[in-house]
């Protein structure tokens, strides 16, 4: 799967391992290998806790990685200097879950939206910045006269898109997205999903989607990782990872969303694990999954399960001895 | 594992509902002005129903809740006028004295943040042995015994180990259910969950609600759920209110809220989620706009500013509840037009 042809980001066994003191570590993220195209939207599930956060900033090289590499457009992220790097960080860019919490609240929207404008030394006059944040505005579906305003005139939606359009303000290629509407309420969820789908195609963005909301994340994504104790347990395209998933944590994870429909609740089967996520610090031998899993065996304290391809299509991949 | 079937109790129309909450008015004074953040809600609930409050994040919903508990803090906070009748009482007349022991031993209630309501400084078995001591008369032997069977029953692994432990040394899920066990422990009439999974990831989220639906099963709680996630109401709820800018604008069984939505507000809320269980493709359907202000309502109905649908005299006049049917009625102007 690593070396699919037109990867614009391929990761390949990238770990990110904190130091939480009295000699231990924590595998926030463990061996994680996949590649995202041009173009496309891959969305990353799991329980809290299971690294998709530290995966994605580690892909924005906003954390230095414990070992593994992370080609973009073929260079290691990881060596780049220079001239090199400030470009990456350019075409990558982030957007966060909380709206409050990630926007100054002293600064009007104007400063807020042209910081990173300001970084990149990308405009020159006070006259360009100000045209340049309206246009930000306006495409985000802002009223581009509130670039005096305060992030606390705001609502939550609002707020989110004026984080998105921070984001946009330097052209990036790649945006991260970590929980993007996980603050929101569920009628305006659907404005900022929509505005990021319009958005991935008007400026031809690749996404990276980190969301709980199962649902969501089959809606916008081509693809979707599964995680489960900082590994990836099983990737593949949206409507196969629904319609056919492999990895016994998937299924349960698919069978505990509850549906919007009395009738379809009526009758659904429910797999309700048992136990709670095992700590990090600590995980359990072979499978991360065993002690959770309906489906444990021996073999699955003993051995670690390798990542590998199952199923009809060729890009659905699971990392279970039995998948 | 089905539990209850909606249908059947819906012929059950004679029993006395356990509780009816009559245009409730609750507002805060803030700096500049005043919130009206529940503006006249009515509902009323039988004996082992379980009951969705839905809506929009500052609806009224907490309000709604906080206010049968009369955990209001005043002032801010005043109850304008209406009635709270429980089990033949209202609620709103009685003295925080006699307030007391209705809560926790007639009706419990989970919060979103177990940490804010379980005492980080106690052990999870004295906080439940305390509230068995306080309300059932128990000694500490029984009450302990009691604490056990009570972390088993919301399937804590451990039990006899975990009431000796500390809040902070749960995961969030098990403080969910300590938080549950304590609710419960009582055995409460009503049981008022406010958005007790929002904080939960969704494999240990079917656990809570597994609980929860065992013990309306077993016990014949009934349950006030408020939850932004319909699926969730679903699977749980037999009736459903759905609230907008401190008023209820629906009001039904979960089948006619699900499969005929009356109230524009509702409708929109179907329509914008994305299924889990369907094809994609198209794009989701948004409601437009933000909820007005509650320091400011609109004269007229609250959603007119979002509303697809909205006419000239839905900015001048807020419309009346009108009837569907015995169990459903819709606040909106569209129901009083002659087809
Ligand atoms: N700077 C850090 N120092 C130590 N541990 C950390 C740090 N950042 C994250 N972790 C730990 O790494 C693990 C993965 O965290 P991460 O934030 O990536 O999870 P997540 O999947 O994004 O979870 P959520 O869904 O709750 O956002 C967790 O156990 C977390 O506590
Ligand atoms: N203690 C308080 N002081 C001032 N305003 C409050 C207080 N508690 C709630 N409110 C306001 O009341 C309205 C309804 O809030 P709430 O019931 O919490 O909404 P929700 O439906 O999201 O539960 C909101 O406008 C909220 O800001
Ligand atoms: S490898 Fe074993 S424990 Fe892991 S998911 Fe598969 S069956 Fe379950
Ligand atoms: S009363 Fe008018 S504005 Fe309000 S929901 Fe009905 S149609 Fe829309
Ligand atoms: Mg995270
Ligand atoms: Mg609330």
């Amino acid at each position: 799967m690593a070396n699919q042809s037109n990867a614009m980001l391929e990761v390949d066994n990238l770990s990110k391992f904190f130091d939480v003191g009295k000699g231990k570590t924590l595998k926030a993220v463990n061996g994680l290998s996949l590649s995202i195209r041009k173009g496309e939207t891959l969305g990353v599930v799991g329980e809290s806790g299971c690294g998709k956060s530290t995966a994605g900033r580690t892909i924005m090289r906003l954390y230095e990685p414990t070992s593994g590499k992370a080609l973009y457009n073929g260079q290691n992220i990881y060596d780049l200097k220079g001239a090199n790097l400030k470009a990456f960080r350019r075409e990558m860019q982030m957007v966060f879950q909380d709206p409050y919490a990630s926007l100054n609240p002293r600064w009007t929207v104007e400063n807020i939206i042209a910081e990173p404008l300001d970084i990149h030394g990308l405009v020159a006059s006070s006259k360009e910045r100000k045209v340049a944040v309206e246009r930000l505005l306006d495409k985000v579906g802002l009223n581009p006269s509130h670039l005096t305003r305060y992030p606390h005139e705001f609502s939550g939606g609002q707020r989110q898109r004026i984080g998105i359009a921070r984001a946009l303000a330097v052209n990036p290629k790649f945006i991260v997205a970590d929980e993007p509407i996980s603050a929101l309420d569920v009628s305006i969820q659907a404005q900022v999903v929509n505005l990021l789908q319009n958005l991935q195609r008007t400026e031809s963005l690749t996404y990276l989607f980190i969301a709980h909301d199962l649902a969501m994340v089959k809606h916008i994504s081509d693809r979707i990782a599964v995680m489960y104790l900082g590994k990836l347990v099983e990737i593949a395209d949206s409507d196969d990872l629904y319609a056919d998933p492999r990895h016994p944590y998937t299924q349960a994870l698919l069978s505990s969303i509850p549906v919007p429909d009395p009738d379809v609740e009526a009758t659904k089967e429910r797999i309700v694990l048992r136990g709670d996520l095992p700590s990090p610090i600590s995980p359990p031998s072979g499978c991360p999954f065993r002690t959770r899993c309906p489906a444990a065996t021996e073999r699955c304290a003993a051995e670690v399960p390798e990542l590998r391809q199952v199923g009809a299509n060729k890009a659905h991949w699971a990392a279970c001895h039995y998948a | 594992m089905l539990l209850h079937q909606p249908i059947d109790k819906e012929g059950e129309t004679t029993m006395e509902p356990i509780l009816k909450v009559e245009d409730l008015r609750v507002s805060f004074r803030v700096r500049g002005g005043e919130v009206q953040a529940v503006r006249g809600v009515s509902f009323d609930m039988n004996k082992g129903e379980a009951l969705a409050i839905v809506g929009e994040s500052g609806s009224g919903k907490s309000v709604t809740a906080q206010s049968i508990m009369r955990l209001i803090p005043t002032p801010p906070g005043t109850y304008k006028a209406g009635s709270i009748v429980f089990e033949g009482s209202d609620l709103l007349k009685k003295t925080e004295k006699q307030m007391e022991s209705v809560r926790g031993r007639d009706i419990g209630m989970i919060f979103q943040d177990p940490m804010t309501s379980l005492n980080p400084t106690m052990t999870i078995g004295d906080q439940i042995t305390e509230v068995l001591m306080r309300h059932q008369n128990m000694n500490k032997e029984k009450a302990n015994k009691r604490a056990v069977e009570m972390l088993k029953l919301v399937g804590i692994p451990n039990p006899e180990a975990r009431v000796k432990q500390y809040p902070f040394e749960f995961s969030g899920g098990m403080r969910q259910r300590a938080m549950i066990a304590i609710a419960l422990s009582c055995d409460p009439t009503l049981l008022i969950a406010d958005e007790p999974t929002t904080a939960l990831d969704v494999t240990i989220q079917a656990q809570i609600l597994e609980v929860m639906k065992d013990m309306q099963e077993k016990l014949g709680t009934s349950i006030i759920l408020i939850t932004h996630d319909l699926g969730i109401v679903a699977d749980m709820c037999d009736k459903v209110i759905v609230m907008y800018a401190g008023q209820v604008v629906e009001r039904g069984n979960k089948y006619e809220i699900f499969k005929s939505p009356q109230h524009p507000y509702t409708q929109g809320l179907l329509k914008s989620l994305p299924r889990l269980d369907q094809k994609k493709d198209e794009p989701l359907i948004p409601i437009d706009g933000t909820p007005p202000d509650m320091a400011n309502p609109p004269h007229g109905c609250p959603f007119a500013a979002r509303c697809p649908h909205a006419m000239e005299v839905c900015v001048e006049e807020d419309p009346f509840m009108f009837t569907h049917s015995d169990t459903h009625e819709s606040k909106c102007w569209l129901h009083a037009m002659p087809e």
